[in-house]
């Protein structure tokens, strides 16, 4: 337990988090582990957990019929799976496929959002390392979105 | 070099006549003041007789009239549409042509016109336009040949200006009205009741000796301050003012500035302000080739900022709105021409506001923005 | 007449080479010997004779004058013409002009190359010079982002650079099939995973306008000084020497002053609205 809270505590996202705070989490948390193309998780699935990576690189997939498979984004060590863990209705919208072999902490939602209404400090301070993180996706789907490197760019 | 006022020669009509022929002699092909198609412009002359003689021009914004004068004066107006940049930076000018023979493909160009040019009637606002254009075309890492083999040797007889322009701002700019480089002659018209001179310095060499040349008498020291006053009278009767000297942070302070919006409300983005600028130079190159192939020709015509192409990436314009445009214009002009050529690209001649068929007012745009932007 | 900057020399298409959709790489030789030494991040003008002139980054190798590159992308008419000449074909160049990369800043100093696009074309030569000269430089970190896995330039030679081990590239793609098995997303969202120490490392930026703004911000917010960051812009050219006028972006410019560019003399300047 006490090595999994040291993990924790040296994933970027939880970087400088009060170790109280840690201890807290790690109550939620589990070492995983998938292999190259296993699914973290698939769209339309109840989003039961979020992944922090500590190794391995995750694609975030959408199917189209007529277009087939698609990445839009990949994600590594460092970053977070599963954004959809805080927000309702508790759903994933993508699918998530590993790369290559993926280690990650697992945090199961439930518990986490338990504790988070529990303890609104803990809650804030979650907020503060979630929202970047969206507002840095948000940002990047932007640029993507505006295509720079078409023939106008 | 600067001639001072004791060395001030006093020439007669028929001595600035001589003159002329002096220079046609010499092979020059001399340019001056005309009157044609309603305007003073600038043409070929052969002779006095070519001159606006009795004429003056009214000015004000988007309005130019050519009126009588009541006496006999050549250089009794302000400026026309023409400036000399139509000379030294041709309108339409052919860079290269290239012929295809069998595989071969040969590149040729001819830098060189066929004469030297000699200007009467260079206005001392003139004066500063060449010297802003030299800098551009001639003193960066790259000299224009085409530009080079025009303006060398050009012989530059300035005339001090006796008539304030209804648009005139050169005291604003510190380019006029007196005539103090970068001329080879400066003449200054003086009708009293000794009749109808012309004071004339040299700055040149070349200058002093077309002077030399030319049947004088030395200028009496009444004669000099009868033409210092009337250069100081002109200087005070300026048509429109401008501050000039906080011109560059003022409008890089201000380039959201609502006046902009306001000020393409009226412009039509014609590009008249541009054409009948004494400094603007921006030109545009075009390819042409005949039928067969065979032959293919390069022209370089002068363009406009004002021209949505202008500014065309792949794809798009980045100046798209006739703000973005008229700000490009006036900040180029006023401001960022410091940051380029180290001066500012405005001398105050006043053609920009006569000639814009709305009447915009250069001048009163920066004081629109000045009164209420941010300083 | 020799010294007339808007002259070009014929030069004839030695070889063609497509480099991905509608771009193609020409190595011209010209007429009568080679033009003047460049530097990593100088363009030459380029006529299709006939059709017109356009600017175009030089991408080959500096240290080889003789093998004169130009990547070229298929967006106007005078582009389309010039990827279509075949070996032998005659066309006009001039140059070369402009400003380039910083390439004696760098030394000692790490160096991250952010390219987007068809901007690894003109960061291509200042690649080459610091791996040729691999000793005097710190980490070499290039990141390079494309619209999709097609769209990769020199991916035979980015595939040669990553096999040293002296050079860390990472490539990603905005948008991929599930085929592709490299990274997907922005390439900012690469900064934060390079290596390299941002308090000393030198910055070199080349892409779309949009793309370079985002990532001289992501570089400031790892850490980089904006006077470490450069970066090449492009606007549209007629002399490439200064005279004509069109390439202006307020004070400077491009042509005479830039196209690289100290991101400081730029920050406040590509933000303004039709500038």
């Amino acid at each position: 337990m006490e090595d999994l809270t040291q993990i924790i505590l040296g994933h970027p996202f939880f970087a400088g988090l009060d170790p109280e705070y840690g201890r807290i989490v790690c109550g939620c948390a589990r070492n995983v582990r998938f292999e190259a193309g296993d699914y973290l998780f698939r769209a339309h699935a109840p989003a039961n957990e979020l992944y922090l990576l500590r190794h391995g690189r995750v694609a975030l997939e959408v199917t189209a019929p007529e277009r087939g498979t698609l990445t839009f984004q990949t994600l590594g060590a460092g970053e977070i799976v599963g954004l959809s863990w805080l927000i309702p209705p508790y759903r994933f919208s993508y699918d998530a496929r590993a790369l290559e072999l993926v280690r990650a902490i697992a945090m199961d939602a439930a518990c986490l959002r338990a504790k988070c209404e529990a303890d609104h400090d803990l809650g804030y301070e979650m907020m503060k390392r979630f929202t970047p993180v969206l507002l840095r996706r948000l940002q990047a789907t932007r640029l993507q979105i505006l295509d720079v490197y078409g023939p106008h760019g | 070099m600067p001639t001072d006022a004791d060395q001030l020669l006093a020439v007669t009509l028929d001595g600035l006549s001589g003159l002329i022929a002096a220079l046609i002699r010499r092979g020059y092909r001399v340019a001056g003041p005309t009157v044609r198609d309603g305007i003073i412009g600038y043409d070929e002359i052969a002779s006095l007789e070519d001159l606006p003689r009795g004429w003056s021009d009214e000015q004000r914004g988007g309005h130019y009239r050519l009126v009588r004068r009541d006496d006999e004066a050549l250089f009794g107006y302000a400026v026309g549409p023409h400036s000399w940049k139509r000379y030294l930076h041709p309108p339409l000018l052919q860079l290269w042509r290239a012929r295809r023979n069998g595989d071969a493909t040969a590149l040729e160009s001819d830098p060189r016109p066929r004469e030297r040019f000699a200007f009467i009637g260079v206005r001392s606002c003139e004066l500063h336009a060449i010297a802003i254009q030299d800098e551009v075309f001639l003193r960066g890492r790259h000299a224009d040949p085409h530009y080079r083999a025009r303006r060398d040797g050009a012989v530059l007889i300035a005339v001090n200006c006796a008539v304030a322009g209804g648009t005139c701002f050169c005291a604003s700019m510190k380019t006029g009205p007196r005539a103090t480089a970068g001329f080879d002659i400066a003449l200054t018209e003086l009708i009293t009741d000794e009749g109808h001179l012309f004071l004339a310095a040299s700055g040149t060499d070349i200058g002093r000796e077309l002077l030399a040349q030319t049947p004088h008498r030395n200028a009496t020291p009444e004669q000099a301050a009868t033409a210092e006053k009337i250069v100081d009278r002109t200087a005070q009767r300026m048509g429109r003012q401008m501050r000039s000297d906080d011109l560059h942070d003022l409008l890089l302070r201000n380039l959201d500035h609502p006046r902009w919006s306001e000020v393409a409300d009226r412009c039509l983005s014609c590009g008249n302000c541009t054409m009948v600028c004494p400094t603007c130079f921006c030109t545009a190159v075009e390819d042409s080739s005949d039928l067969t192939g065979a032959e293919v020709s390069r022209s370089r015509r002068w363009d406009s900022c004002f021209s949505v192409d202008f500014s065309y990436l792949h794809g798009g314009s980045v100046r798209q709105s006739v703000r973005s445009r008229y700000r490009q214009w006036m900040t180029h002009k006023l401001a960022t021409w410091h940051d380029q050529f180290g001066s500012s690209g405005c001398v105050g001649c006043g053609r920009c506001i006569t000639w814009c068929p709305v009447g915009i007012d250069i001048t009163e745009e920066v004081r629109a923005i000045r009164e209420s932007g941010h300083s | 007449m020799a010294d007339d900057p808007m002259l070009p020399r014929v030069a004839r298409v030695r070889r063609r080479r497509r480099d991905g959709p509608q771009v193609w790489t020409l190595e011209t030789e010209p007429e009568g010997g080679s033009l003047a030494a460049f530097a990593a991040g100088q363009f030459n003008m380029l006529t299709a004779f006939g059709v017109g002139e356009v600017p175009i980054s030089v991408s080959g190798d500096p240290a080889e004058p003789g093998r004169l590159l130009h990547t070229i992308r298929a967006v106007g008419p005078v582009s389309t013409a010039l990827t279509r000449l075949e070996a032998g074909a005659a066309l006009g160049i001039r140059g070369p002009f402009g400003a380039g990369w910083p390439m004696s800043e760098a030394a000692g100093r790490d160096v991250v190359i952010v390219a987007g696009g068809l901007g690894l074309a003109p960061l291509r030569p200042a690649l080459y010079r610091l791996l040729a000269e691999r000793p005097r430089y710190g980490r070499i970190v290039l990141l390079y982002g494309t619209r999709g896995p097609e769209e990769i330039l020199f991916r035979r030679e980015i595939e040669s650079w990553r096999r040293r081990l002296d050079i860390d590239i990472e490539v990603t793609v905005d948008h991929a099939t599930a085929a592709w098995h490299g990274h997907v997303g922005v390439v900012t969202t690469l900064l934060a995973r390079a290596g390299f120490d941002p308090h000393q490392a030198l910055a070199l930026v080349c892409g779309p306008e949009i793309m370079m703004r985002f990532a001289a911000a992501a570089l400031g917010e790892a850490g980089v000084a904006d006077e470490a960051i450069w970066l090449a812009v492009e606007r549209n050219m007629k002399c490439g020497i200064g005279h004509c006028g069109h390439c202006q972006l307020g004070p400077v410019l491009v042509c005479r002053d830039g196209p690289v560019f100290r991101y400081d003399r730029l920050r406040t300047l590509l933000p303004v609205k039709e500038m």
